[in-house]
């Protein structure tokens, strides 16, 4: 929800990035404030998932102008896990699968770091299994999972749940989820909306990425951007993804023509 | 023979014997800690001079007083050796060895005792925090004083009276020649014969000493055996040799090696291990090898050329080799089983990691004679930094071996693009009932898999070390708790600076 004098966590100023050679971002500029939902759609190709890895820090990714701060902070010179220990999360489109480590293991040792730079005590195997357990239910996932290697053998939808449970381990700030509707049914699709809904309150805040304004009708955004060549063209709120389903991106470029921008 | 005490400072004498001996590598650092803090322990300056002949073989027989039958075997080894060459099969780079440089005597000594941890390599007592080793290990490894409570003496006089009640026997060597001959005689040489190959030769005419384990008739060894608490004052021997007998029903898990870094002022180490196993017999022998490996340069470091079989003679007998090798200029052995009995089960899990210069042309081979015998081979590679790291695996079935299986997996993992991995698998089958099955892969560290668990708060290291112990899981689980522990750190340890 809006409330204009929540603190701003995360301050996009002119952000211009590339990978290889390729400039992707090219002058990006947002403000996300505590307590709210920002939702994020534009083409493939548009800049929405690199956006999303420069703000978690790949390294793939060089920053060629602009700056990111986070809680008044500069975000860009800290390493990927810094910025996950200090409450940066990034929900991935495709996670990656670990084999050979145990889930359990992995997200007892992830939630530690975090809980470490929280100032909080550290949590043993056994009190972290039960911690771990009370979640489970957020995300409707089976026990069995977590003494699987880490995403290995999950499904799609059995894969974002689990960004999803980390998400509650971690008790991010600001949580940047890329896609997490993307290959999901129905059923899979309103579990994990309701968790993110569960763990949205007004001390963080949500980017959601998406292609599809149905994850909208699920998780009520309170912004709406619409990104094209590596820049956000339009906000509006939830209104413009409305617009945006019934005209297709097509209607964005000619708005941009008209402006005089490609 | 010279005996004396000594006390406050060092004379002359000792100091040029040991200055004699870290010169020859690079471990001399350790080797000459603080002295200077002086010893009151009695010290045998007894040598022999390098070389050897026929003369050094009798010498050595002579000193240990061995009984004639043992002689024999030495010197047929020894006339052996003379006339075969070394091997240079495995492409392994090492300037020429001379034999003729290596003294192959030393009476056992007491190394002199520090007062506290504060005397040692403060890089050394970081090692071992690093790989978690207890403050009394510690202490036992540099060499210093322990307390009464924690005497290594009296845990070892503790651990045999438990042995005894159970009729087990575990000793050194040369122990068991004097009071066990008749199961040395049985045994010695049947499962690696003297010409079997150029080092098992050498050691055979050589062999300083080493573990004999016996376990009677339905026995089931009530701990783990551990090399580390055999009563033996000296350096870890060169040529060691090491017995384990399984009788009838009986079995036992012995661990071999430790993970914190071992020096030596050795270069060449020529151990051969024979074990055998009766019908309905197991044995499981584990080691964590971490010889010094030479520095980053490739300078310095140990030679570990080891001859390790296990025979199970018996019907429905196992023997199972776990190691983690991490150690070592080079690593130059192949644990092997032969699969004699009928239903008999032969199994190797090994993780060879190799970093800076380090050499590994390591395997196993399983040789399957009796019918409806079992192997499983298990054998993950890592290879960083400029290393060499090459698995050689033989599987032979023999035409009496219906109905035989195997199952072989090699995994190699490179890190960075300097580092090499080779796979030999040799595979031989006179009997077409069998079935042999080779998996085998390579992978490199997956730039999106680290960034994964970077983004989840795990810094770049502890992701390399997650990912690495991921990619062992398969071995490390077939290890002992105490080792299977330790194993995790120490491949951390050894990885440290690898990557990036």
């Amino acid at each position: 929800m809006i409330c204009t004098d929540a603190p701003v966590l995360i301050e996009i100023c002119d952000l211009h990035a590339r990978v290889d050679d390729q400039p992707i971002l090219n002058g990006v500029n947002l403000t996300i404030k505590a307590g709210e939902i920002h939702a994020l759609m534009g083409r493939n190709g548009s800049g929405k998932s690199t956006l999303s890895k420069v703000l978690a820090g790949h390294p793939a990714y060089s920053v060629t102008q602009g700056s990111v701060r986070y809680c008044g902070q500069d975000l860009l010179t800290l390493q990927p896990d810094q910025r996950s220990r200090i409450g940066v999360f990034l929900g991935f489109q495709y996670p990656v699968e670990i084999p050979g480590v145990s889930n359990l293991e992995f997200l007892r040792v992830s939630t530690n770091a975090r809980r470490l730079e929280k100032g909080q005590e550290e949590l043993d195997t056994f009190a972290f299994e039960d911690f771990v357990q009370e979640r489970l239910g957020l995300v409707q996932m089976d026990p069995a999972f977590l003494d699987r290697s880490v995403n290995e053998g999950f499904s799609g939808g059995e894969k974002k749940r689990n960004e999803i449970l980390q998400m509650a381990l971690l008790e991010p700030l600001v949580a940047i989820l890329d896609e997490t509707d993307s290959g999901l049914d129905i059923d899979a699709l309103r579990i994990v909306s309701a968790g993110v809904n569960q763990l949205s309150n007004a001390e963080n805040a949500i980017l959601l990425i998406t292609h599809y304004q149905r994850l909208l009708d699920l998780i009520k955004p309170d912004y709406v951007h619409v990104m094209a060549a590596g820049r956000i063209v339009r906000s509006g709120d939830k209104a413009l993804a409305l617009e945006l389903e019934r005209n297709g991106y097509e209607w964005v470029d000619q708005g941009l023509k008209a402006l005089g921008t490609t | 023979m010279f005996r004396f005490s000594l006390k406050a400072f060092a004379p002359s004498l000792i100091f040029d014997r040991l200055s004699a001996m870290t010169s020859q590598s690079q471990v001399g650092q350790f080797v000459a800690q603080p002295y200077k803090y002086g010893f009151v322990t009695e010290i045998e300056t007894e040598k022999i001079p390098k070389g050897l002949d026929e003369e050094v073989v009798r010498l050595i027989s002579a000193k240990k007083k061995e009984p004639e039958f043992l002689l024999d075997f030495r010197l047929k080894a020894f006339r052996h050796w003379l006339e075969i060459k070394e091997p240079n099969w495995a492409g392994l780079n090492y300037p020429p060895i001379d034999y003729q440089d290596i003294v192959y005597y030393a009476a056992p000594k007491q190394k002199s005792k520090k007062n506290s941890l504060d005397e040692v390599d403060p890089k050394l007592l970081e090692t071992f925090d690093k790989l978690g080793i207890p403050l009394s290990e510690q202490k036992r490894l540099s060499n210093v004083a322990v307390d009464a409570v924690f005497d290594s003496v009296s845990i070892a006089t503790t651990y045999k009276e438990k042995l005894a009640e159970h009729g087990v026997v575990f000793c050194s060597i040369g122990e068991a020649v004097k009071e066990y001959s008749d199961l040395i005689k049985r045994y010695l040489g049947s499962i690696v014969p003297i010409n079997d190959n150029y080092f098992a030769a050498l050691n055979s005419a050589v062999f300083s000493d080493g573990s004999f384990v016996f376990i009677p008739r339905g026995v089931e060894c009530p701990m783990e055996l551990s090399s580390y608490f055999r009563i033996n004052s000296g350096d870890t021997g060169q040529f060691e040799r090491t017995l384990i007998i399984a009788e009838e029903g009986s079995s036992v898990s012995y661990l071999e090696g430790c993970t914190a870094p071992m020096f030596d002022t050795n270069t060449l180490h020529a151990a051969v291990v024979e074990l055998v196993a009766l019908d309905d017999a197991s044995i499981k022998y584990s080691t964590v090898q971490n010889w010094y490996a030479g520095n980053e340069d490739g300078i310095g470091g140990i030679y570990n050329f080891v001859t390790k079989r296990g025979q199970c003679r018996g019907a429905r007998s196992k023997i199972s080799w776990s190691q983690v090798e991490t150690g070592s200029a080079i690593t130059w052995k192949y644990p092997s089983c032969i699969l004699q009995g009928e239903d008999s089960v032969g199994e190797f899990y090994s993780v060879a990691l190799t970093n800076n210069y380090q050499q590994a042309d390591t395997g196993t081979k399983m040789i399957h004679i009796g019918p409806r015998t079992r192997s499983t081979i298990v054998s993950k590679g890592i290879s960083a930094g400029h290393s060499s790291n090459s698995y050689r695996g033989l599987v032979q079935i023999g035409p009496k071996a219906f109905d035989a299986k195997n199952y072989s997996q090699c995994d190699s993992m490179l890190i960075g693009d300097q580092a090499a991995a080779n796979t030999y698998p040799y595979m031989r089958s006179q009997q077409p009932d069998a079935s042999i099955e080779h998996e085998a892969s390579t992978c490199r560290i997956s730039e999106d898999q680290l960034f994964y668990l970077q983004s989840r708060g795990i810094d770049f290291e502890e992701a390399i070390s997650m990912i690495v112990s991921g990619f062992c899981r398969d071995v490390f689980n077939q290890l002992p708790m105490e080792f299977a522990a330790e194993a995790d750190k120490l491949l951390a340890l050894k990885l440290e600076g690898s990557v990036g």
